[in-house]
């Protein structure tokens, strides 16, 4: 029987693209269903009912909730193409942790640098570039986040790539001027159809964080 | 003697709690040393410079930090004994996407009704028992979280019930009559050995809870 692979998504979302560029690694069709979540429409409050967020993964009608999640879960599922995490237990706890990270501390700096004003904004810019120092740093002269293979860290974190024009228009700083080895980095990933793809056009992100801006009353 | 794997710790915390269990559940001995917030020892901070927090696993000389993660490392570094996953990829999805609600939701609106007061307790007293009632319905008649078998989700939420009694006290409630089955899994996992010997005395909890309110409120 085939496999029935659905992925609701909001096109503007970096979980989203997480979702996509993993499934596009694993060769895998899947039906995308253009989701808007602050439209909860009865399919996404059955397959998403706690948190009624998108991207959700619909593996043969059963839903997989939060990008990281199904990113494990495409690895385990889709096993014989490449393999996202590591399988040494040590390099894939370094793999979470940094995921995480991204998520914890990266993830509101990011949003605040477009979305507020005054001493907020002051505070999110600060906070955006100590984070983006920190994954800098931690990538170092490696290839990739994992090491030779493209992985899970910059799944995760290539997920935000098409929002990073806007945090350095809004956050009034340039990526290629502050941290080249993240520029190379971005640049190698690009390379990647899986990536490309999934990536929403970065001057369309702009356009959408005005529309997001006025309703944050930010313009 | 062999190195044995370093626990960094701080005794009150339901997340260094949690590696305690999942070290104790795979039958690996470990030397569990106390962190001082106020003097944070080089260990740490050279374990995790990134957010300076327990609990931090060292294990062979290298440092696992964020409680879930350490309690899937343990998991995947000892996998013989105690498995904390199912095998199929669905069910282990099922299982962190719990967790990560307990973290998500359930770990701020706690923190609220034992170390707040006032409207913000209240309004975390509102988001607990939301929580409490979500996390009853998912267990349904189960014995365990994980099924038959204790397994990570237990992990990750077994360690709070050190503080329910703190949590009932300052936030003047009863949780189980809120939620009755989750009092009777807590009892249930309170018999194994790896959870009771992991969690302090609900009494030393409420006094530092108390000592905290005292100092912060």
């Amino acid at each position: 029987m085939a496999d029935e692979v659905i992925l609701l998504d909001y096109w503007p979302s970096m979980f989203g693209m997480r979702t996509k560029i993993a499934l596009a690694e694993k060769g895998v069709k899947y039906e995308y269903k253009e989701t808007d979540p602050w439209v909860k429409t009865p399919l996404l409050i059955e397959m998403n009912p706690i948190h009624k967020k998108i991207p959700v993964l619909i593996h043969n009608g059963k839903p997989i909730c939060e990008s990281l999640i199904q990113l494990e879960y495409i690895d385990e599922v889709w096993s014989d193409a490449y393999t996202i995490l590591p399988s040494d237990p040590f390099q894939k706890s370094q793999a979470r942790f940094w995921a995480d990270f991204i998520d914890k501390k990266f993830y509101d700096p990011s949003w605040k640098v477009w979305a507020t004003m005054g001493e907020e904004l002051v505070a999110a810019k600060k906070e955006l570039l100590e984070h983006f120092k920190t994954l800098e740093t931690e990538l170092g002269d490696k290839p990739y986040y994992g090491g030779e293979v493209f992985g899970y860290v910059d799944i995760a974190l290539m997920g935000y790539y098409s929002w990073f024009k806007a945090m350095e228009k809004f956050g009034e700083f340039s990526i290629e001027t502050e941290f080249p080895k993240l520029t190379t980095w971005t640049k190698r990933c690009l390379e990647r159809e899986s990536v490309v793809k999934a990536l929403a056009d970065s001057d369309r992100i702009i356009e959408y964080v005005h529309v997001m801006r006025k309703k944050f009353g930010a313009e | 003697m062999a190195n044995l794997p370093i626990l960094l710790d701080y005794w009150p915390s339901m997340f260094g709690m949690r590696a305690r269990v999942a070290l104790r559940e795979k039958g690996v001995e470990f030397e569990y040393r106390e962190e001082d917030f106020s003097n944070k020892s080089p260990l740490l901070l050279q374990s995790n410079p990134i957010h300076k927090k327990i609990p931090v696993l060292v294990h062979n000389g290298k440092p696992v930090c964020e409680s879930l993660n350490v309690v899937q490392y343990v998991d995947e570094a000892w996998p013989e004994k105690n498995p904390f996953f199912p095998s199929d990829p669905y069910g282990r999805a099922q299982a962190r996407f719990w967790a990560d609600f307990v973290d998500k939701k359930f770990t701020d609106a706690q923190f609220k009704v034992w170390g707040k007061k006032g409207e913000e307790q209240e309004a975390g007293k509102n988001e607990f028992i939301e929580a409490v009632k979500i996390l009853e319905s998912e267990l349904g008649d189960k014995p365990y979280f994980g099924g038959d078998s204790f397994g990570y989700v237990d992990i990750s939420l077994i360690t709070f019930s050190s503080w329910f009694q703190a949590y009932e006290k300052f936030g003047n409630f009863s949780i189980e009559s809120e939620s009755p089955k989750l009092i009777a899994w807590a009892k249930r996992c309170m018999e194994k050995e790896s959870v009771s010997k992991s969690l302090p005395d609900s009494e030393k909890i409420v006094a530092y809870a108390a000592e905290y309110r005292k100092n912060n409120l």
